[in-house]
């Protein structure tokens, strides 16, 4: 409870900074409308336009907030212009690709902690591919899987996919590799079999690993369908760059914030899984 | 189908050949370089002989010989396009975006309130999409690589700034106490012992900021570039479905990211060479 003064504090100063800028960055143009028009503005007339242009250099906050507004409420969910559906494009490509990119990674985990050949030669490969920009061979893919004849949404799936199966990778083998020698060596005094090892200690062991991993998957896995989206019909990638070619710039900011609460809403959604999860294993704290 | 029986047969080989040589390298180390290199090449093998035993069109997928020989082919323009996305957007903006990071990160730590209340915002921001601001900046700084370095930057930043705070942490009481002892100033005790201390953090930070970068740099290309630079070859080139093209620049950008990831991890070898993780 100690933190919320400092963070209304933070945040009130960025909205204060957020207007300044506004009222900065927007103002040469109206001075320009003024000079044109042949009048001299003064600093009181002068505030409010640069807050209520229509395509601002930095829109204000409010103007952002009413653009989210009417994107969310102006229409029926179903139109093209709405927020809702965009959202719900972006969500359905989202959530596709996470759980391929999930189930593959943990498939490769599982194969990297019982293989030693596929540990040496699978797990440098996986971290070569992350240095490659994969997102930047989302409009290539797009064409392929046209010629192909997938939909957009697979297209977008396996691109979030890709996303987020590193981390996934990543943190299954450190957490299936967690349990320490001691708790091994009991279960091979109880001569369990390699299945039974996996099944009741290495698995459990590693949801704390998992569920990081998942949290920071989830946030790559939207990133990747917005990305993907860029060349697409809809979804929020797609209202930020036709946004970005038309100058709408409310449009663009609505739909960084949308995309923005969406993210927060996955990973939120994901960490009160991973709390429930814990607790019915006793393994919160 | 001699292509597709060659490929199979070759990737049975070099699959017990791994196995063979993994069960050997805990002897040899030599073998931990050599395993994922006979991977690697089986890949690229299994590839040429699936893209040519089924026919498939180089317009789906082109076979690596071709994207080889493209790639050699046109080594000027790539090289344009690495100076363009690399160099100048990159680059520039990893090196502004990490020291501002820094910077901020031991404003931070000389600050409570900033520290409860600048970094839960923090950690927000950087769970953000951060590459959809691309068109914010490129609306404001023009097309040029001045946009994608300052979308490098704003992607860059939570990463560094996070770790860094954490690394400025991880000191011990006792070892502050220490300093306090011998009556050294924040400075002092910053230069002597908490950044020294917190390194093995900020690289960890640097590292995942590397990856970033890249991309970061790319991806901003798409909503308007001059005409050059990785993301606008491959925009360019998909119109004219250059696949061989495009994979020659998603090869120059795999080897260029991991090459600067590589020297960000030999800086922190060199830096950090008494953490643990460094010493095995």
């Amino acid at each position: 409870m100690k933190s919320v003064l400092p963070i209304l504090t933070v945040l009130g100063v960025i909205v204060a900074v957020w207007y300044g800028a506004a009222v900065w960055l927007n103002a040469p143009w109206e001075r320009d409308q003024a000079a044109r028009a042949g009048t001299e503005l003064s600093v009181a007339q002068l505030l409010p336009l640069t807050m209520a242009q229509d395509r601002p250099v930095l829109p204000a906050p409010h103007q952002v907030v009413a653009g989210l507004w009417e994107g969310v409420t102006g229409q029926a969910v179903t139109s093209r212009r709405s927020l809702v559906y965009h959202g719900w494009v972006t969500l359905s490509g989202t959530l596709l690709g996470f759980v391929i990119g999930t189930g593959l990674g943990v498939l490769l985990a599982v194969g990297i902690l019982h293989n030693k050949a596929m540990d040496l030669s699978v797990m440098p490969w996986a971290i070569a591919s992350q240095m490659i920009p994969i997102i930047a061979i989302a409009p290539m893919l797009a064409v392929v899987m046209n010629a192909l004849g997938a939909s957009a949404m697979v297209t977008k799936a396996i691109i979030s996919a890709y996303l987020s199966f590193f981390p996934v990778v990543v943190g299954m083998v450190k957490g299936l590799r967690s349990p320490d020698a001691m708790q091994l060596d009991l279960l091979k005094t109880y001569s369990a079999p390699a299945s039974r090892v996996f099944w009741s200690l290495r698995l459990p062991s590693s949801m704390p690993y998992l569920f990081a991993s998942l949290k920071v998957g989830i946030a790559a896995a939207l990133v990747g369908a917005i990305v993907g989206e860029l060349n697409q019909p809809a979804g929020l990638g797609a209202r930020l760059l036709s946004g970005s070619y038309y100058g709408q710039t409310v449009q663009i900011w609505s739909a960084l914030f949308a995309a923005a609460a969406m993210a927060a809403v996955l990973v939120g959604v994901v960490g009160r899984i991973e709390a429930m999860t814990l607790r019915r294993m006793g393994m919160a704290r | 189908m001699i292509w597709l029986w060659g490929a199979l047969a070759f990737w049975v080989a070099a699959v017990a050949l791994n196995a063979a040589l993994a069960r050997r390298a805990a002897r040899y180390p030599v073998l931990r370089l050599v395993v994922p290199a006979v991977f690697g090449v089986t890949l690229l093998v299994v590839w040429e002989g699936v893209v040519r035993g089924l026919g498939v069109s180089p317009v789906i997928l082109p076979p690596p010989s071709a994207v080889g020989a493209r790639l050699v082919g046109s080594l000027p323009v790539l090289w344009g396009d690495f100076v363009q996305t690399f160099l100048k957007g990159a680059l520039s903006g990893y090196v502004i975006g990490c020291g501002a990071a820094v910077a901020v990160a031991i404003a931070i730590d000389r600050s409570v309130f900033l520290q409860r209340g600048l970094l839960p915002v923090g950690n927000f921001v950087a769970a953000l999409p951060i590459v959809g601001i691309a068109p914010i900046m490129v609306m404001w700084f023009g097309f040029d690589w001045h946009s994608k370095a300052a979308v490098v930057v704003v992607m860059v930043f939570f990463p560094v700034l996070v770790n860094t705070v954490a690394g400025l942490k991880a000191t011990e009481a006792m070892q502050r106490d220490l300093m306090a002892t011998y009556s050294a100033s924040y400075g002092q005790t910053l230069r002597k012992l908490r950044l020294p201390a917190a390194m093995p953090f900020i690289f960890n930070g640097l590292k995942i900021a590397a990856t970033l970068a890249l991309i970061g740099a790319i991806v901003a290309e798409f909503f308007g570039s001059p005409t050059r630079g990785m993301g606008f070859r491959i925009t360019a080139e998909i119109g004219k479905l250059g696949l061989d093209m495009i994979w020659a620049t998603i090869a120059v950008a795999a080897l260029a990211g991991s090459a600067f990831y590589g020297a960000i991890a030999l800086i922190e070898r060199a830096v950090t060479f008494w953490h643990p993780s460094q010493r095995n």
